[in-house]
């Protein structure tokens, strides 16, 4: 889809505020609804740095206008794990130097040594969370904690299923529903894989990312693969469903806010990921987004709604989450191969 | 019917400016058309960089991955790849359809229209230009709202007894034919509604007055008479359903690929093969540019008769 260019009334309150109207300026490139107004309204009002946005709705879509030639026009992004590895495998981050971070520290320590971004060298914690499913209870009234529903689907659900529209995120669900390693090389392992989704294509409805919530409000689909947040989103609207933690396994993700190499307004770029790294600050994105901040101190200054949420707190017995894994240039083009014979 | 515009002598008085007026025009279509389709001609030859970009090395890996089937770990002896095939196969049978459909309905349409009094034909227009006030992206999806499962018209089928459950629509290849179909309809009707106004209905009076039934008036004489303004609302319909990607990927359900979305996704996914995709849209730029040469030679060979 195209991008959208959002101006915020940085100029005006800036004004109001009496400061000196071009105290820098910050380039956004992000995520559609994922960041509340009112919070580059505080930044701006906090720094006097006017902030412009365009929006995207794929890591790959993000990595496909930045390497076709808008690097160099924006200071920050917001890759998913997986891409933040392959963003800095391309050379296309900036290395923040240590102590450049006033609130650093405030990275929780899980998430402070990431396999995707070792040290943190490139990349803070912007929300994480979870992918699996959710179940319209109304339609189906059995056990949905296994990746069956979706791949292996009981009579009931068939051909009322949507999924995601991501390789990746699709792909690795279908691989743990095999109990087969992402990024497998083993012929074996990859034409059952290839079989698998091809034959649980026939009982899908649609394959559809940016309307997986609707879907399921509207009762289109009586299971929509999902991410937590959308799926909590989609339950307080009203949808009649129950998110699944199945014991297969499920996906999990981390965004992050990256500097990106040849960033026009480095210094306020800086400023930025400190104000994210601010518990007050980044609270306001989980209480709008649904997921997770991997921020210590936030806890306390979330929704009772988001606190409580099933989406978020999985089950004692539910297993971990994995991460989609970033494979080789010869192991990706197995997989790329895979997809376009499911949607051919 | 000379078919020929007899040649406007005003222009002669423009004649030694002719090449600076057109100047413009060939500097806007040099620029914003040939440039880029030359950029994708060199593009679909060059060699893939990973996860998207292009690397300044000769090859005819895309064409190859296009028309040759080496198997899912690409060591098989090649066979003919069906896969593209296949998908521009259902682009051309949709796209097909839809121009047929839109001249069924778009042909009556036109010809009423053209037969009201000039004073209330500019009216008649204007409620077909309507729907283009609305921006496509959300006419599609309101045909998705309207076709859903529970939505307005399987409601009032069941309501009138019609139906006992819904009739699923959406997601279905039903749904996409609707969508072009109703998308593109317009393209349709406005220029059959120019030919038809130009044709002096005269000729079906003489027709008549020689004894032709109302089916051989209008194929021996309506029909070639307005067969432009078809050939050109069918070509505004055929070209644009044939690379159209909203509506099998909204009414679709984007379970199988028509052209546009298969090139979509080599720019824009995870496979980001921008030479594939390259190549995929110079097969499909061959294809159209073949159909329209074999209709400019059969025109110019009618011409000649």
């Amino acid at each position: 889809m195209t991008t959208r260019r959002i101006a915020t009334v940085a100029a005006a309150l800036a004004l109001t505020a009496g400061m000196a109207s071009a105290e820098g300026k910050l380039s956004i490139f992000h995520w559609f609804e994922y960041i509340p107004k009112e919070l580059l309204d505080k930044f701006t009002a906090e720094t006097g740095i006017e902030v412009t946005m365009d929006t995207y709705d794929s890591n790959e879509s993000m990595l496909a206008s930045l390497k076709g030639g808008t690097m160099g026009s924006y200071d920050v992004a917001v890759p998913g794990d997986y891409m933040v590895q392959i963003m800095r495998d391309e050379g296309m981050l900036d290395t923040i130097a240590e102590g450049e971070l006033t609130n650093k520290a405030n990275i929780e320590p899980q998430w402070l040594d990431v396999d995707f971004d070792p040290g943190r060298m490139h990349s803070i914690p912007y929300q994480w969370g979870s992918t699996s499913f959710a179940v319209n209870r109304e339609v189906f009234d059995g056990d949905i904690n296994t990746t069956s529903i979706i791949f292996d689907p009981p009579e009931a659900l068939k051909g009322k299923i949507n999924v995601l529209d991501t390789q990746g995120e699709l792909l690795a669900l279908a691989s743990l529903h095999l109990g087969i390693p992402q990024c497998s090389t083993d012929r074996d392992q990859l034409r059952l894989l290839s079989e698998t989704v091809n034959a649980a294509k026939d009982n899908w409805a649609s394959f559809n990312s940016d309307g997986a919530k609707d879907v399921l409000v509207s009762g289109d689909a009586a299971v929509g693969m999902i991410w937590n947040g959308f799926g909590a989103k989609a339950r307080v609207e009203g949808a009649p469903i129950e998110y699944a933690y199945p014991k297969e396994g499920y996906v999990v993700w981390m965004d992050n806010v990256v500097l990106l190499k040849d960033a026009p307004n480095r210094e306020s770029a800086i400023k930025f990921m400190d104000f994210l790294l601010e518990p007050e600050n980044i609270a306001q994105v989980s209480n709008f987004a649904q997921y997770t901040a991997g921020i210590t101190g936030v806890t306390p200054l979330l929704s009772e709604d988001l606190k409580t949420s099933p989406e978020q707190n999985p089950p004692a017995d539910a297993p971990a989450g994995t991460f989609v894994k970033v494979c080789d240039q010869q192991t990706q083009a197995l997989y790329d191969a895979i997809w376009t014979r499911l949607k051919k | 019917m000379a078919g020929q515009l007899p040649s406007n002598d005003d222009s002669a008085a423009f004649a030694p400016a002719r090449v600076w007026l057109m100047l413009p025009t060939w500097a806007l279509i040099g620029f914003f058309l040939l440039l880029p389709v030359l950029l994708m001609l060199v593009y679909s030859f060059l060699t893939k960089e990973f996860r998207g970009g292009v690397i300044w090395e000769f090859s005819l890996e895309s064409y190859d991955r296009f028309f040759l089937d080496r198997g899912l770990f690409g060591d098989e002896p090649p066979k003919i790849e069906w896969t593209y095939i296949g998908i521009f196969w259902r682009s051309a049978w949709q796209a097909g359809l839809a121009t047929l459909l839109c001249l069924l309905v778009g042909f009556p349409t036109a010809w009423f229209i053209a037969t009201r009094p000039p004073q209330t034909r500019s009216i008649w227009l204007f409620l077909v230009t309507i729907p283009y006030w609305v921006n496509l992206l959300i006419r599609t999806v309101s045909m998705k709202f309207l076709i859903r499962d529970n939505g307005p018209v399987n409601e009032l089928l069941m309501a009138l007894g019609v139906l006992d459950a819904p009739f699923t629509m959406i997601n279905t290849n039903f749904a996409v034919q609707l969508g072009l179909f109703y998308s593109y309809l317009p393209f349709m009707v406005l220029p059959i509604y120019a030919a038809v106004e130009r044709y002096n209905f005269a000729l079906t009076e003489a027709a008549a007055d020689l004894y032709a039934t109302r089916w051989v008036t209008l194929w021996l004489i309506v029909i070639p008479v307005v067969r432009p303004g078809i050939i050109a609302g069918s070509i505004l319909v055929f070209v644009p359903s044939l690379g159209a990607f909203l509506a099998p990927d909204l009414l679709g359900g984007a379970k199988n690929w028509m052209i546009g979305s298969l090139i979509e996704d080599q720019f824009k996914g995870a496979a980001g093969n921008w030479p594939f995709g390259a190549a995929v849209a110079m097969v499909l730029l061959s294809v159209v540019l073949v159909v329209l040469f074999i209709y400019a030679r059969s025109q110019t060979r009618a011409g000649a008769r």
